[in-house]
């Protein structure tokens, strides 16, 4: 789908991508590229975050207050989808995204200030505790209990439990975590949001390898660990009500620039796959018909999004639509995840490491490895930041309430 | 940029229509086009001005088809006010400057002669032939599936005049009174319960200031008014879903079975829960792509085809889910479901099928650079 954009937003338009020539090298666009999970390598999405820090926007859709943009949901919308069509390398959303927010709605000015400036400027990289082995899509059943005592050093929380699929634990220097705090009345109304140090000690962090070879999940233990209690995000007890909102958050946001960068990928790819003769095989004709179905879903998703950011603007509340995002979204990229093992064939059958495909005499492609290691990481998509069947659950109850 | 549906006058000039139609129901036919004309002024709504309209342009059709499909009343204001009057807007000639005033008021009303027995979705296939006789011509040939054609004073019909089946060049538009010698019609109930008509034109004269094109050059309006008319029915499609989705979850709620409502059963749910993110999803998206009816043919036929397809699954989605959650009452006469249903099948194939326009934005893709 075209845009109709106005002198402004083409001027706009016109600097990111005069930005992304001079900023974003090759090394990082190869990052991008490569980038067949969630989100960015580490060493790479640091850097890009620092860059784009430099610019100012390393976290434009914070409030200007707190050093976002200001932009309209148009620029916001540009800027995403110039960044992919560049193989920018997708950012993690823990700190800018995630816990951002939930800092500025619900902590204190101290907190703000003790946090946000280390978000901004990527000094800071945090991990997310909401998952536990026994609390999935059950959340509010979490058991990682937090005892509130005070020592020599002053108030904290006594954290003892596990938390599991924090991704990039091994990364992280900050943790934002629900814990148990009461066993009082109903589950949601004894947890509490909790942000810490990472490097305290009692903390361990179990490497949890996935289907696709990567490593960017974990297990977290912790034992006997005191954090804080300046660490303690709005009331005590009142977590939950804040654990929603950063869901809210995490579901939310645009799909569609991702999406479709990654359909051109698969567009180019089909051409490569199928050259000569070959692009009128009855294969390529099927695959052709396939890429302009998810061509129509992807313009619907957008649309649909454009719509929803608009009303944000307007101050009208999110409502169901972070929900059916992350249903359209997630959903979606599997479904391009899987046209791309289709499109790459026999290619995706061998799984080197990506940087080892094509050094060798004996190449294998790396867009076919890339396929299948896409394909495989995001069979998470419709698992994280709450099931599928939960988001839809969440549309029901709003549909039918 | 027309951007969305909540633009105030938009919502006041749904609302009076919503309120007409209520108080008027099952209206159809003549009675409904003299309504909207004459107590409404509607009409003229995306008309110019300068034929007496409102000036409102393409964008205005929207939120009417919307509340019209609701009512599952989009006839005929879909053949005669979006499709033959946007020809006419475009045609230029004298016999079409006359009508269109004519049209608004409600005095005349226009269905469009296009589709015909094999014919696909490529109306350079179109075997309605039109000879020249003199200074005049002469239009033979069939069409079906005619929508409003049992209320229509005029046919627009396509034809061609010169080459080849196939070729884009040598098609012609033709305006033809209905009760002009040559033609026959028979009136049959379409899918919708509502009346269309197959017409036979047999050497039915037609002088030369009936003509809308240039001589042969009809290709590109042909074109263009086909994807008018699949954005228009995408709207409509966006109303007859809202009454499908509505009726269904007011009977999720009611219905009572193994002592709960069927609503509280979770497969219900998520049926349910993809219906209103189909709907959401096709709303927004042929919302989005309105503008792009005045873009250049191959943007245009890009966007307005995506549009179809997200309303085609959509509509099969909320159609089929809407049915089965009503249980065997869905497929009765009993209930609209059941009707809205036919009617959101029609929608699915008319003005190219899903299938249709997938292919065709294949070709757009192949053939351009994305």
């Amino acid at each position: 789908m075209q845009f109709t954009l106005s002198p402004e937003e083409q001027a706009f338009h016109a600097e990111v991508r005069h930005f992304l020539d001079e900023h974003l090298d090759e090394g990082l666009r190869l990052a991008g590229r490569r980038c067949s999970g969630i989100f960015s390598e580490f060493e790479p999405g640091q850097r890009w975050h620092a860059t784009l820090a430099r610019r100012g926007w390393s976290v434009p859709q914070w409030p200007v207050a707190f050093g976002g943009t200001g932009w309209t949901p148009m620029q916001h919308y540009l800027f995403a989808s110039a960044l992919y069509a560049a193989d920018a390398p997708p950012r993690a959303p823990m700190g800018p995204g995630m816990v951002a927010p939930v800092i500025m709605a619900f902590g204190t000015p101290e907190q703000q200030q003790r946090w946000l400036p280390g978000i901004r400027d990527g000094t800071d990289y945090w991990c997310q505790g909401y998952s536990e082995p026994q609390s999935g899509s059950d959340l509010a059943s979490l058991q990682c209990k937090a005892v509130r005592g005070v020592d020599s050093a002053g108030e904290h929380y006594l954290l003892n439990g596990s938390k599991i699929w924090t991704t990039h634990a091994h990364h992280a220097n900050k943790m934002f975590c629900l814990v148990r705090t009461s066993r009082e009345g109903k589950a949601q109304q004894g947890i509490s949001f909790l942000c810490f140090d990472f490097h305290l000690s009692g903390i361990t962090v179990r490497p949890i390898p996935s289907i696709s070879g990567d490593h960017e999940l974990n297990q977290v233990f912790f034992d006997d660990v005191r954090v804080p209690a300046s660490g303690l995000i709005g009331e005590e007890n009142q977590g939950w009500t804040i654990a929603k909102y950063l869901l809210q958050h995490e579901r939310g946001g645009a799909w569609a620039p991702m999406l479709r960068a990654r359909w051109r990928r698969l567009h180019r790819a089909l051409a490569t796959a199928f050259p000569g003769a070959a692009a009128d095989s009855g294969e390529a004709d099927d695959l052709r018909l396939q890429l302009a179905e998810a061509h129509c879903r992807i313009d619907a998703l957008q649309a649909l999004e454009l719509r929803t950011l608009r009303a944000q603007a307007r101050g009208e509340p999110p409502g169901i639509n972070p929900s059916i995002g992350k249903v359209l979204g997630t959903e979606l990229k599997q479904h391009l995840t899987e046209l791309h093992v289709q499109i790459a064939g026999g290619d995706a059958l061998m799984r080197p490491p990506l940087d080892e495909a094509e050094a060798h005499a004996l190449r294998v492609t790396e867009d076919g490895v890339f396929a299948m290691s896409s394909y495989l990481n995001d069979r998470a998509a419709s698992l994280y930041a709450g099931t599928n069947e939960v988001q839809r659950n969440l549309v029901a109850a709003h549909l039918l309430r | 940029m027309n951007l969305d549906s909540t633009d105030d006058t938009r919502v006041q000039l749904r609302d009076s229509l919503a309120r007409y139609l209520a108080d008027h129901e099952g209206l159809a036919g003549l009675p409904l086009w003299r309504g909207l004309a004459r107590e409404l002024g509607l009409i003229g709504a995306a008309l110019p001005e300068s034929a007496g309209g409102l000036g409102g342009g393409f964008a205005e059709h929207l939120p009417i088809l919307q509340t019209l499909g609701e009512a599952m009343a989009a006839e005929p204001y879909l053949s005669s006010a979006v499709i033959a009057a946007g020809l006419l807007q475009r045609a230029h000639t004298l016999q079409a400057s006359a009508l269109l005033p004519r049209l608004i008021d409600g005095d005349v009303l226009i269905a469009w002669a296009h589709d015909e027995p094999g014919l696909r979705d490529d109306p350079a296939a179109v075997a309605t032939t039109l000879q020249r006789e003199g200074a005049a011509w002469r239009l033979s040939g069939r069409k079906r599936a005619v929508q409003a054609g049992p209320v229509a004073t005029h046919f627009i019909a396509t034809a061609r005049s010169a080459g080849r089946a196939g070729d884009a060049a040598g098609l012609d538009l033709v305006l033809v009174a209905a009760d002009a010698p040559g033609i026959t019609r028979r009136d049959l109930t379409a899918l919708d319960g509502r009346a269309a008509s197959e017409l036979n034109f047999a050497q039915v004269p037609v002088p030369d200031e009936a003509r809308l094109c240039a001589e042969g050059q009809a290709h590109a309006a042909i074109t263009r008014t086909l994807d008018e008319a699949a954005l228009a029915v995408c709207a409509e499609a966006l109303g007859v879903m809202q009454r499908l989705q509505r009726d269904t979850i007011a009977h999720a709620r009611e219905r009572q079975q193994f002592g709960v409502p069927l609503a509280s059963f979770q497969v219900l749910q998520h049926r349910i829960a993809d219906m209103h993110i189909a709907r959401e999803q096709a709303e927004a998206l042929t919302w989005a792509v309105v503008d792009a009816i005045h873009a250049a043919p191959a943007e245009r036929a890009l966007a307005v085809s995506a549009a179809k397809v997200a309303v085609g699954r959509a509509l099969r989605c909320v159609g089929q889910g809407a049915v089965q959650i009503h249980g065997a009452m869905g497929i009765t006469e009993e209930l609209a479901v059941g009707r809205l249903f036919r009617r959101a099948t029609q929608i699915e194939l008319m003005f190219g099928s899903t299938a249709q326009h997938l292919r065709r934005i294949t070709r757009l893709q192949r053939s351009s650079v994305v």
